[in-house]
């Protein structure tokens, strides 16, 4: 209850002659505990707030409360075995979680520049269907703790459209286990270039429906407008990546600056905030989600047929097919799934841009099929981390706009 | 690149023990534990290095080492666009200097290298555990830390509490090892004779060919 301690004072009604120090506690400081079961908490934050009234003095995360272990199980599992931990990381983009993880085994393998074409092609248009998946969910939650009901109800039908394509690829709405070293895991279905096109055309209207519920909503920009305001400076202190450092005005992607899968011929922009509050961090990723959108178009145009895996039977597993007929690849198939792939032995730190920012994978090899050390580099880490520089000065209520604009998925930070 | 862990090592002095780079992509720096704070002090304010960002911190456990952690930081550089991943080692006992004085974000880091590997950091100021169970023993990402913990929780209905058991499995943990030399990749405990007599081949065959 009680931290300042104010001594000294005379007590009303007590005696002077007795000597005795009086205690009196100030009572406008209070502690309330936000979490870990609060709706706005966006997962099991659990968020200690000291409050001097309605304004917050202090605010102290307290993040564990779904640590799962994933790298130290990961340092049991082959490298295939390993893979399906990352969906399970930042489970609203699960992809973007896998890319960075397979770009990093094909680092260490040396394989980085023998991926067939359609296979990056593939990988880098469901990156950015992921980042659209990732973006609407945030958008329409945030919306959802600052008052506006009716833009989750709507995001979520077209947040249901992109799972089906996930459903189509991988035969699950989330933890698809898709991206593969080497490729992907199979080709695309028949026909689903053509619904992914479909759903293209109609989205933009979409957007201009959620734009015109929110982007001039006057409760929103009350809310949002001038709350938790990060400089370009302090954001790049904090470790800030991704939608939140460019709404500081920190024109920082990934993608351009240090491009990785087919990135460099796609045409883009990068939006970027000016006064870096959560309305700017709302705005930037509004502008993200149409970005995102040409890219997509622009990978449908560009992906020919061909192969989406590399040849090398050691790495990726023999058809179907290949296995009823061939010996080798029947030995090919049942060494790869017991023993899996050997990594030679090296260090990488391999990052993409992640819905969310900067998602690095520091890989160690010791040159055995499974990874020696697996670190994964969440961008919401980060953010949460500068949960009191954001939240103190405001309101309590601003503190759940705040985690709102930041992003939060705790499948990622506590790992 | 090579270029830039060449100026790095000039600029640095013996803080840097030695520069290389990694399958020609990543650049790392081994630096001595005792001068980390004004190697990274100078790395984020010589205009030259610009590092502004930490982007990541973690440890790695080599068990067999006489200094068995590694402390590994990634920095990043946005208006250089250039990376650099700086290691240094050190025991259970001996502390590694904190550097949350020169980022800020380095805080959660230290303290969650702290809780999975017991890496001590003289002069951070908040040194909880951070992922780990409030009260919890051991540091989990240890080598010699076992993969199923050490207790587990249940919720009791008579005590009406969660409480706290030493971990009973149905069945154990079991690690399989496939390890098998596969294309020759390794060599296995009784294997040594059919590589040693294909080495033997190769010498044979080889001068003649």
């Amino acid at each position: 209850m009680s931290t300042e301690l104010v001594s000294g004072l005379p007590l009303p009604g007590g005696s002077e002659d007795s000597g005795r120090h009086q205690k009196l506690f100030d009572a406008d400081t209070h502690t309330i505990n936000f979490g870990p079961q609060h709706p706005a908490a966006h997962g099991v934050l659990r968020l200690i707030l000291e409050m001097k009234g309605e304004v917050v003095e202090r605010a102290d995360p307290h993040i564990g409360l779904l640590h799962r272990g994933t790298e130290k199980l990961m340092e049991y599992k082959t490298y295939l075995q390993a893979m399906p931990y990352m969906d399970r990381l930042d489970y609203v983009s699960p992809m973007c979680m896998e890319h960075s993880f397979v770009l990093a085994v094909e680092k260490l393998l040396g394989i980085e520049n023998e991926v067939p074409e359609r296979a990056k092609w593939i990988r880098t248009m469901f990156a950015e269907l992921t980042r659209i998946l990732n973006h609407l969910l945030n958008v329409t939650t945030y919306a959802l703790d600052v008052g506006a009901i009716t833009p989750s109800l709507w995001g979520f039908e077209q947040r249901e459209h992109l799972l089906e394509f996930y459903e189509a690829t991988g035969g699950s709405h989330y933890h698809v286990n898709y991206f593969r070293a080497g490729g992907v895991a199979k080709d695309l279905p028949a026909g689903l270039e053509d619904r992914i096109g479909k759903w293209c055309d109609q989205f933009p209207a979409f957007l201009d429906d959620l734009e015109g519920l929110l982007t001039n909503n006057r409760i929103f920009k009350q809310r949002t407008v001038d709350i938790g305001v990060m400089t370009a400076e302090q954001a790049m202190a904090w470790g800030f990546s991704g939608p939140c450092l460019r709404a500081s005005g920190c024109a920082w992607d990934l993608r351009k600056s240090q491009p990785y899968e087919m990135y460099e011929k796609l045409d883009f922009e990068v939006p970027v905030g000016v006064h870096g509050d959560c309305y700017d961090r709302y705005l930037v990723r509004m502008q993200e989600m149409r970005q995102s959108l040409s890219m997509v178009k622009q990978c449908l145009n560009h992906i020919r047929p061909g192969a989406v895996k590399i040849a090398d039977n050691k790495i990726t597993p023999p058809s179907r097919g290949a296995m009823k007929r061939s010996m080798e690849s029947l030995i090919h198939h049942f060494k790869l799934y017991t023993e899996g792939y050997h990594v030679p032995a090296g260090a990488t730190y391999t990052v993409t841009e992640a819905p969310k920012g900067e998602f690095g994978v520091y890989m160690v090899a010791d040159g055995t099929n499974r990874p020696y050390r697996v670190k994964i580099r969440a961008p919401g880490y980060a953010h949460l981390q500068a949960m009191e520089a954001l939240s103190k000065g405001h309101m309590l209520a601003d503190a759940v706009a705040i985690i709102g604009s930041l992003d939060i998925v705790f499948g990622e930070i506590d790992r | 690149m090579h270029e830039l862990g060449a100026t790095i090592a000039a600029a640095a002095g013996p803080a840097v023990q030695e520069v290389f780079v990694e399958r020609g992509q990543e650049l790392v720096l081994r630096a001595t534990r005792e001068m980390i704070l004004p190697l990274m002090a100078m790395l984020r304010d010589d205009p030259r290095f610009a590092f502004e960002q930490l982007v990541d911190l973690c440890g790695v456990d080599y068990p067999e080492r006489a200094e068995r952690f590694e402390v590994v930081y990634n920095l990043l550089s946005l208006s250089l666009n250039q990376r650099v991943r700086i290691i240094v080692s050190t025991d259970e006992a001996t502390p590694v200097p904190s550097i949350a004085s020169i980022w800020v974000a380095a805080t959660w880091y230290e303290r969650e290298c702290w809780d999975m590997y017991g890496v001590v950091f003289a002069g951070l100021t908040d040194l909880r555990r951070l992922l780990t169970d409030y009260g919890f023993e051991g540091h989990p990402l240890r080598k010699d830390f076992p993969l199923t913990g050490h207790v587990e929780v249940r919720y009791d209905e008579e005590q009406k509490r969660v409480v706290y058991e030493p971990v009973a499995l149905t069945q154990d943990f079991r690690n399989f090892d496939f390890l098998s030399p596969w294309e020759g990749m390794t060599t296995l405990p009784g294997d040594e004779k059919v590589h040693l007599v294909r080495a033997e081949r190769g010498q044979i065959e080889g001068p003649k060919a």
